[in-house]
């Protein structure tokens, strides 16, 4: 009994200091973004290795998603009769929910994981105190330009995911199953606001963007710097951000769909 | 790591990409594109029965939108339903005599309001009020009346 006590107590410490340098870490590299300006370089190598790299799987991804939306959307509204909705259902479900969230997913676990790993590997072969031996400073040149990469990439990704599926929809909606072209567009043009639906869906992707990025790099920097550690801390990102993603992800619907 | 070239056209491309993927959402998808934002006037409706109205229902002249619904409260001296409805400015001959009436787009669709344009010469300025209005048809009501008649007729 003693001894569980004991293990809690430890574990809601160890929980709250990793806490505790995760917001210290993140104030660092905030700080490194400002260096970042006269050195555009970093940002532009980044912004290929997770931005570039993740746009394959993203529009792939957006395209079948929102392909299988028609498909179902189809199936389940024509039964009411009103196949003509089908445009606003797919663009709805997209801009609001599945293009930042399938999006951040995919993101985690293509960059995510990526950036974890790259940063645990130089951790564990003391690239990092190399870098402190020679007085620059790991943060601002390693770490922070990965950040404003991935802050930046997300939103386009995700504006990118809900434009393909919204295209994907189309194609099979008014293209194999014979939904009216013109009343899937203007069906939709007239349901789906600018500020209520658009806006909000890309401040979600830059929350969660944030927030992946993030764990990413904590969990690199943070990494025990072993092989065995590497990897556990890789899996940490994925497993801490989906979860992050996904309940973060409630309160922002919540707080942001709550009154028609 | 590529030729340093080669990378930046592949990040360019990607941002130019993303941000055409957003303008998409916005101009093709949204209804930012509609005239939402353009300038306008104000006219005030007063109904007994506004439905299921809501903001942003359209307003429509034959068929064509021309506006929408911007504001509805309820007038509690009178107990009316007072719409207040955004115009086009490009639409600023609406006739004072003018009926605006609340209809269903379908049968299961939303509502919206319809102007049928009387005869005056005297056009709706801003806050202009509509003085013929006819309510919602509210289908729990037209039901029950219909079933009371129809027991009614059988006596």
């Amino acid at each position: 009994m003693m001894a569980f006590i004991q293990t809690l107590g430890r574990n809601t410490r160890s929980s709250f200091t990793k806490l505790g340098r995760a917001s210290f870490f993140l104030l660092h590299v905030l700080t490194g973004v400002i260096d970042l300006l006269p050195r555009p370089r970093l940002l532009i190598n980044q912004l290929y290795s997770v931005g570039v790299l993740s746009f394959l799987i993203i529009t792939i991804s957006g395209l079948f998603v929102g392909m299988v939306l028609g498909l179902q959307g189809y199936y389940i509204l024509s039964d009411f009769g009103a196949e003509e909705t089908l445009g606003v259902m797919v663009a709805a479900s997209l801009v609001r929910e599945l293009g930042p969230v399938v999006s951040a997913l995919l993101f985690a676990g293509r960059a995510g994981s990526a950036l974890t790993a790259e940063i645990g590997l130089m951790k564990a072969t003391e690239q990092l105190s190399g870098m402190e031996m020679m007085a620059v400073d790991p943060i601002k040149r390693i770490i922070s330009p990965r950040f404003l990469a991935g802050l930046i990439s997300m939103p386009l990704l995700a504006g990118l995911f809900s434009a393909i599926g919204i295209l994907g929809g189309q194609i099979v909606g008014s293209g194999l199953l014979g939904v009216d072209d013109g009343a899937y567009w203007s069906q939709m043009h007239a349901k789906i606001d600018f500020y209520d639906d658009i806006v909000n869906g890309v401040i979600k992707s830059l929350v969660f963007g944030f927030v992946t990025t993030w764990i990413a790099l904590f969990e690199g920097y943070d990494t025990i710097p072993t092989s065995e550690g590497v990897s556990r801390a890789t899996t940490r990102t994925v497993v801490n951000s989906a979860f992050s993603i996904l309940a973060l992800d409630f309160i922002l619907t919540a707080l942001m769909f709550g009154d028609d | 790591m590529q030729h340093s070239s080669t990378q930046d056209t592949l990040v360019g491309l990607f941002v130019a990409a993303g941000i055409a993927g957003l303008f998409f959402l916005a101009l093709h998808v949204s209804n930012l594109g509609s005239f939402v934002e353009q300038q306008g006037y104000t006219i005030i409706a007063r109904f007994e029965n506004s439905g299921g109205l809501k903001p942003k229902s359209p307003v429509s002249a034959a068929g064509v939108k021309i506006g929408q619904v911007s504001d509805i409260s309820f007038d509690p001296k009178t107990y009316e339903s007072v719409v207040k409805m955004r115009i086009n400015a490009k639409y600023n001959s609406i006739p004072d005599d003018t009926t605006a009436s609340i209809f269903t787009a379908g049968l299961l669709g939303e509502q919206y309001v319809s102007l049928e344009p009387g005869g005056s010469n005297e056009y709706l300025k801003e806050n202009g009020t509509i003085e013929i209005t006819q309510s919602a048809i509210i289908l729990e009501k037209a039901i029950g009346q219909f079933l009371f008649k129809s027991a009614e007729e059988k006596k």
